[in-house]
Order: structure tokens, then C-alpha cells, then sequence
């Protein structure tokens, strides 16, 4: 089956602002953008006061920093705006495995994406309680917004500490389950009011490939990797800080390794089978319908450098959580995923509460299904 | 599936332990409760689960997927609803495994002298996972009925514990029984051949060690209506000495036991400093939230200890050596020295499978095996830790082990009077460094 996030496509064919517009050339034909209030760009004078994170429409998405209320943590988001691509790679590029073909055709709708991978600085807010241990030392009263946020379910502590000794501030978040990333997403849209969740599987490759047919976001030359990202081959077996490569296209760093990034996708190695040839998908997303395997992707510190490739998918396995010594194993934590983070997206039209519903983007509705 | 095993596995982290997991499965006759035992040449190991938490449930779930013909067959716990969900998780797990657990109704049992009825029920070993306060209760009786044993870390909580564990050890040892603790770094490959070249000298000699579990806490279960003050402590038992031992016990144990079996020696004073800063809630009971100890081994040399519960700290589960001609990171497997820097890149697996594994076969071989002494003494070093920290002043370990000093209630018993009880607030007393005494 081949679910698709239906967008209803009102309003106009709109011309897209700023360096962006190139890559979107090939795209723009098809491109119809979801826009109900054409605004007119706004002066200078005006973008200082206006708020950026409100943006309503295209033309007014910008990059922003979110601060988390409560804390002195910001996380950064970048606009990546709609298009149309070839999902997964040709037949012709080194490497490939089956489980990335047939490549076909797909149309993303706009979304905001971490620049980086969430760090452990903003996802041990959520785990820890260190906003509401922050209120409770300064005597704080907590916000509407932050007891919409306290009421979100947190995870079980672990038992030991996550990092395993390869950093903490700047680094990304990781061994978490797909269910514990999707939960924060929760957690931080009730915090900041703004809806956050996973990117699906083509709204990350989409961001991946940054308008790019080559195997990588840079060309297809595997020697230039070390450039842009943290592999097995100059990882020093561990994760890295996030950012301290080069970016991509469109300014998201470390799409390419450091940690791989769960999507909402369900992992099946002949989904993309289901597409048929020459017909445009829109906003695909194989809804879940089991625990394992789902997708995570990138690659990674403990990866080699085909697993880069924009195109590499990977599934998540029951494996991942073998070093979990209590039983029922935890839901929130898979022990063994040293090499498994995140990263956020916001879509610009926010979803209804149905589709969030049907299509599983916070939480999850399959039944808890234990190891 | 092909596409999906290549998927989900990374270059280095993957561990080669699936297999292990189905290894030789045979069908077994049930019910096994019949006369002969495993020693007397059926093949059959029956094993006796006491303490049936998450912890007792993974211990025996690893101890089911061993090798050869193994069998559950009768569980204990403080608590019948403990002993009904655990049992049902495995019969979950091993429902492709007919004859694995082979626990009827009659042999399920609960209350304080339920691990009794287990060892009566003609297991061949049992596997002791309660809070640690109960374990040299219940090492010695499985010892005195001939059992062998697996037990978890710590396996006291107190110096009259760890000599009842000494003594017991010593009989096991008569009586050719085996005994497994779990401190399964002891069977982490990374952790045997990093520890293997510093002791060939891969560092020179060890001048300092430094061991760490910086965490964020673990699990309060609060008190709930209904409940007598035992009840409520055997719930939130993390939080209440006699039962847990404080974390330093509980969790620091093993990076202390890493150093221990760096040494192959125990510390014999130690001075500590620590206190109650910010877990100090309601249904935080009695223990600590940050310990910083300085332990001394007999030819001198220190280790450095440090373990905390506070989340949004510095965090590190890490063991170090420091060496006269290089620098070792224990739990990060790389050693750096004047020869050059080296670090593990063999096979990994799963410790808390492969200790069951060891512990198995040896009974299967009848080849000695016997981890009870520096279970018992690593344990001792944590508890030697605590005392210093909780009095401030330097302890010895002969004069602790000669104290005896016992944390247990008199009475076991749910309407019993556990050791400590909280003031009219919900509050128990806090050891005061200054006032308290070591023991």
C-alpha cells in the first residue's frame, strides 16, 4: 500500500524567493504551494519585530533559533521548501543495494529541519525533567505552555548514562527508540507551540540530496566524505559534535554520518516497488503497522562510506536493545544503537489532529508490541 | 530478509549474539519435577528464580537460552503479583520453546520465606535476584541445600552480609558448587583483553586508577495508600539502605570491581565525602545523591572513585589506569602508551548472556567455578566506601569486616518494623558525615 500525506493544494503557483528558487527550477512546474494568506514581503524594519517562527506561508519562511522556554538551550531550524525528486538511487550508482530502487518520482511539501541533529543539551531537558528541576530551584511559575509540556509522558530513567563517555554538551542525542524520539517531538511542540515531529523518510532524503542527484549532497566521490562528515573512517569509533563539518545545499550539517536519524517510516526493502513509474507521489510515508524494522538514515560514526549515500536506508532491529539486561526490555531506550539519533522537522501546514492520529506522527498507535 | 539484516548492521557495533539465543533447543518432558537431578547424570539443569523483578526476569531468560537442557520450574518473590507478570513474560518469550518454563501454579510462591519452597522444589540451581539485602540470606541457604548459584551484584548490603557471603563461599566451594555473580564485565570480551595487556604491562606499572558512575538516578516507586511501612520500602527498595545499600553499592560496584580485578586485590582504607544535594524528595528515602571516594590498596596505590545521582551533570560509567609508562581507558577499551596506542577491535558480545554461558557450561563440565570471593569483597569495597562517606572519617577494611555490622530488620515480616522509619513529615533520618559512626 502506498499511503500518502493528501495535502489539499489551495491557493496559488507562487515564485519561490532567494537562492533557493535554482535548485527548485527543475521542480517548479509541478510545484504548487499551500498558501491561503499571500503575504507581501516584509521590509527590513519589519522582519527585526516580526516573529519568524509565525511564518504562515512560504516567501515568509527564514531559518530561526528557538529558544526551549524555561531553559537556556535554542536549537536552530532551516526552510526547506517544497519540490519534486527522484526518490532512491539510479541502478547505475556504485554501491547501491536493491532496497533503493526503483527510484521514482516523489513531491514534498514545505518543512522546516534541524540544521543539526538534536543534541543531548535539548533532548535531557525532556528526559530529565531540567526545566521543571530549573523552576522548582528558582522558584518559578510554570507557563501554560510548559504544564502542557510537564504533562507529556517522560521517559523511564536510565540505568546507566546514554553517552557512554563520548560526550555530552554539542553532541547529538542518541540510543533512544523511535517511540522516545517521536515523544520528544511531542514534548517540544507542547513546549514551544509549534508542531514538531520526525521527518518522513522522503522529506528526509529530499533535505539529504539538498537538490542533488549524486550519490552524496557534494558529488559522488566518496574522497571528499571526510569534508562533510564523521564516518567510520575518521570517526575515532565515536560520535562527534554536531556541526563541524560542512554543510549541505541547504546549510543541514551532518546529514551525511556523525549519527543515523530516525524517520516515521515503517523499514520494507521493496517499498519502493509500490510507486508506480512516471506517476508523482505525493508526501509518501509507509505508516507503521509493527515495532521493528523501522528506518533510520544517514549513516553514521560506525558506518562506511556507501552507508552515506543519500539514497542508503537502513532498518532498526530488535539487536539494538540486546544489551538491555531487565526484561520487558525498556521501550524508550535501545542500549546497543550507539550510532542512532535524530533530527526534527516542522512542517509548515500543521497536520489535524486526524492525520496526526492516522498517520502516526506523535506518538505511535501500533500496540505496544514487547520483545 | 537479507535486505534487512545488512541494513541494521553497522560496521563495528553489532553484536554477534543472535545466535547464541537460539542455540540448541531441545524438547523437554514437563512436568520435570521428577527424581533425578542433573548431577545424577540426566542432562536436565533445573533451574529456581527468586526475586522476580526485571532484573531476576533478564537473569533468567539468559539462563534459559544456554546451551543443553535447561528448565525453569519454580519462582519466588516477595510479591505474588511479581511472580505472576514474570512468569508470564517468559512463557511470552519462550513460546517457541516448549518445556523452557515448566512453572505450574504449585510451585509459584511469594511472601519472605518463599525463596524456601524454591530451593525445596529439586532445582539444580538458583538464581538470587532480590534487593541485595536478602542475598546472603539467601546464597547461604541455597549453599547449605547444595544448590548452585547465580547471584546478581551487590550480594550485601552491610559487613555482616559480606561475611555470611564469605563463610558461604567457602562451603560452596567444599561442596564443588558453582557460583556466578553478575558482574559480567568479568565476561565482556573488551573488558578481558584490555585488562589482560595492562596486566602483561601495557602501561608499566599502575600508578593511579580512576573509576566513575556519574548517572541521572533510576526508578521511585512512590508510596501508595494502603501500603505498611515494609511494604512500601520492599517496593522503593533503591532508596532504603538495608535493601539497596545506597547507589554506591548498588550500581558503583561494578566499576569499583574493575579496579578490584585490575589490583587482583581489595582496597584496604578509604575515605570518602558526599551527601544529599538535590534527590531529596518524599520517596527518596535514606541514601545519598553523590559520593566521591578515595580507596588504598595494600601496596599503596589509590583509586579515585566518584558516582552521583543528579541529572543534568557531568555523566560518565567509565573505569581508568594510569600507568608508569601509559594511560588506559578500561571501559573505552583503547590503552595509550610509550609504545604506541592500541585499542580493542575484536568480536563483541553480550556479557549478561555470556555469563550465564560460562556458568552453564561449567556445571555441564564440572570444571571449577567460583566468583563468589570478589563478588563478595568487591561488594565490601563499596559498602567500605559508604561508611566513610556516610562518617566522614577514614575506614579500614579489616576493622569494617570486624565489625559485623548489620543493617537487617529483626523480623521479616509485612507488618514487621524495618530498620528505619520515617518522622511525622514522611522524612527518615539522613547519615550525618561528622556524627554518624563507620559502623
Amino acid at each position: 500500500m502506498n499511503y500518502s500525506l493528501m495535502f489539499r493544494l489551495r491557493g496559488y503557483r507562487s515564485r519561490l524567493q532567494g537562492p533557493l528558487s535554482v535548485f527548485l527550477g527543475l521542480a517548479l512546474t509541478c510545484c504548487l504551494i499551500s498558501c491561503s494568506n499571500a503575504k507581501s514581503k516584509p521590509t527590513a524594519s519589519e522582519e527585526k519585530t516580526t516573529n519568524i517562527e509565525a511564518a504562515k506561508t512560504v516567501p515568509e519562511m527564514k531559518s530561526y533559533k528557538q529558544k526551549i522556554p524555561g531553559t537556556d538551550v535554542r536549537f536552530e531550524m532551516v526552510p526547506v521548501r517544497g519540490g519534486v525528486y527522484g526518490m532512491g538511487s539510479p541502478t547505475t550508482e556504485k554501491k547501491r543495494k536493491q532496497n533503493e530502487g526503483p527510484q521514482h518520482n516523489v513531491k514534498i511539501e514545505p518543512f522546516w529541519m534541524g540544521k543539526y541533529e538534536v543534541t543531548w543539551d535539548e533532548y535531557d531537558i525532556w528526559t530529565f525533567n531540567l526545566d521543571i528541576n530549573r523552576r522548582k530551584v528558582k522558584k518559578l511559575k510554570p507557563s501554560k505552555q510548559d504544564r502542557l509540556a510537564d504533562a507529556v509522558t517522560k521517559p523511564t530513567k536510565p540505568y546507566t548514562d546514554m553517552t557512554f563517555d563520548m560526550g555530552h554538551d554539542g553532541y547529538p542525542a542518541i540510543c533512544m527508540t523511535q517511540l522516545a524520539a517521536k515523544m520528544y517531538c511531542k514534548w517540544l511542540s507542547a513546549k514551544t507551540g509549534h508542531f514538531y515531529r520526525l521527518p518522513t523518510e522522503a522529506e528526509w532524503e529530499y533535505a539529504c540530496r539538498a537538490g542533488k542527484t549524486t550519490a552524496y549532497s557534494f558529488g559522488d566521490n566518496p574522497k571528499k566524505l571526510g569534508d562533510y562528515a564523521w564516518y567510520f573512517a575518521n570517526s575515532d569509533e565515536k560520535y562527534h559534535p554536531v556541526g563541524k563539518k560542512k554543510p549541505n545545499p541547504w546549510g543541514l550539517y551532518d546529514m551525511h554520518g556523525n549519527v543515523s536519524e530516525w524517520v516515521l517510516d515503517q523499514y520494507d526493502p521493496k517499498y519502493y516497488y509500490k510507486f508506480g513509474k512516471g506517476k508523482l507521489s505525493l508526501s509518501p510515508l509507509n505508516i507503521p503497522t509493527k515495532l521493528y524494522p523501522r528506518v533510520v538514515r544517514g549513516g553514521s560514526w560506525d558506518d562506511d562510506a556507501e552507508q552515506l549515500r543519500s539514497s542508503s536506508r537502513f532498518g532498526s532491529s530488535k539487536e539494538w536493545k540486546v544489551q538491555d539486561p531487565q526484561l520487558p526490555q525498556s521501550v524508550w531506550y535501545h542500549t546497543d544503537a550507539l550510532q542512532v539519533g535524530f533530527r526534527i522537522v516542522r512542517p509548515l501546514r500543521v497536520p489535524s489532529a486526524e492525520e496526526i492520529k492516522r498517520l502516526q506522527l506523535v506518538p505511535d498507535n501500533v500496540k505496544k508490541e514487547r520483545d | 530478509m537479507s535486505h534487512q539484516n545488512s541494513s541494521s548492521t553497522t560496521r563495528r557495533h553489532f553484536l554477534k549474539t543472535a545466535a547464541v539465543a537460539s542455540a540448541g533447543v531441545a524438547v523437554l518432558p514437563s512436568p520435570a519435577l521428577t527424581a533425578g537431578a542433573f548431577s545424577d547424570g540426566d542432562d536436565l539443569i533445573r533451574v529456581g528464580l527468586i526475586g522476580c523483578g526485571g532484573r531476576g526476569t533478564g537473569a533468567a531468560s539468559q539462563a534459559l537460552s544456554t546451551k543443553g537442557n535447561v528448565q525453569l520450574v519454580a519462582m519466588a518473590d516477595a510479591f505474588g503479583d511479581k511472580v505472576d507478570k514474570c512468569h508470564h513474560r517468559l512463557q511470552k518469550q519462550f513460546g517457541n520453546k516448549p518445556g523452557r518454563v515448566g512453572v505450574d501454579q504449585d510451585h509459584k510462591f511469594s511472601g519472605f520465606d518463599a525463596y524456601k519452597n524454591v530451593i525445596e522444589s529439586g532445582v539444580d540451581l538458583v538464581i538470587l535476584a532480590t534487593p541485595p539485602g536478602f542475598r546472603p540470606i539467601h546464597f547461604e541457604a541455597a549453599v547449605k541445600a547444595g544448590k548452585n548459584v547465580f547471584m546478581e551484584k551487590p550480594v550485601a548490603t552491610d559487613p555482616a552480609g559480606v561475611n555470611k557471603v564469605l563463610d558461604a563461599v567457602k562451603l560452596a566451594k567444599q561442596k564443588n558448587l558453582k557460583v556466578g555473580v553478575g558482574l559480567q564485565r568479568h565476561h565482556q570480551y573488551t573488558y578481558r583483553e584490555t585488562l589482560k595487556r595492562i596486566k602483561d604491562g601495557a602501561i608499566g606499572n599502575i600508578v593511579t586508577l580512576r573509576c566513575y558512575w556519574n548517572g541521572a538516578g533510576v526508578w521511585v516507586r512512590p508510596r501508595k495508600k494502603g501500603q505498611t511501612e515494609m511494604e512500601y520500602q520492599m517496593r522503593n527498595w533503591y532508596y532504603f539502605n538495608w535493601l539497596c545499600g545506597d547507589h554506591i553499592t548498588e550500581q558503583h560496584i561494578h566499576n569499583l570491581d574493575v579496579c578490584n580485578w585490575l589490583k587482583d586485590g581489595f582496597p584496604v582504607k578509604a575515605w570518602g565525602m558526599g551527601g544529599r544535594q538535590v534527590r531529596k524528595g518524599i520517596d527518596n528515602g535514606e541514601i545519598y545523591d553523590h559520593f566521591s571516594v578515595e580507596f588504598e590498596y595494600a601496596d599503596g596505590t589509590r583509586m579515585l572513585s566518584q558516582c552521583r545521582h543528579i541529572p543534568g551533570c557531568w555523566n560518565s560509567v567509565s573505569e581508568h589506569a594510569h600507568g608508569s609508562k601509559g594511560y588506559a581507558n578500561l571501559s573505552g577499551v583503547r590503552i595509550e602508551s610509550t609504545d604506541g596506542k592500541w585499542r580493542y577491535s575484536g568480536k563483541r558480545n553480550n556479557p549478561y548472556q555470556t555469563e550465564h554461558d560460562d556458568l552453564f557450561a561449567a556445571i555441564r563440565k564440572n570444571t571449577p567455578y567460583n566468583e563468589g570471593h570478589y563478588g563478595a569483597m568487591s561488594t565490601m569495597t563499596s559498602i567500605l566506601g559508604r561508611m566513610a562517606t556516610y562518617s566522614g572519617k577514614p575506614v579500614k577494611m579489616k576493622k569494617a569486616l570486624e565489625s559485623n555490622m548489620s543493617l537487617m530488620p529483626k523480623e521479616f515480616a509485612f507488618d514487621a518494623t524495618p530498620p528505619t522509619t520515617p518522622d511525622e513529615h514522611g522524612h527518615y533520618p539522613i547519615p550525618v558525615p561528622g556524627v554518624t559512626r563507620p559502623f
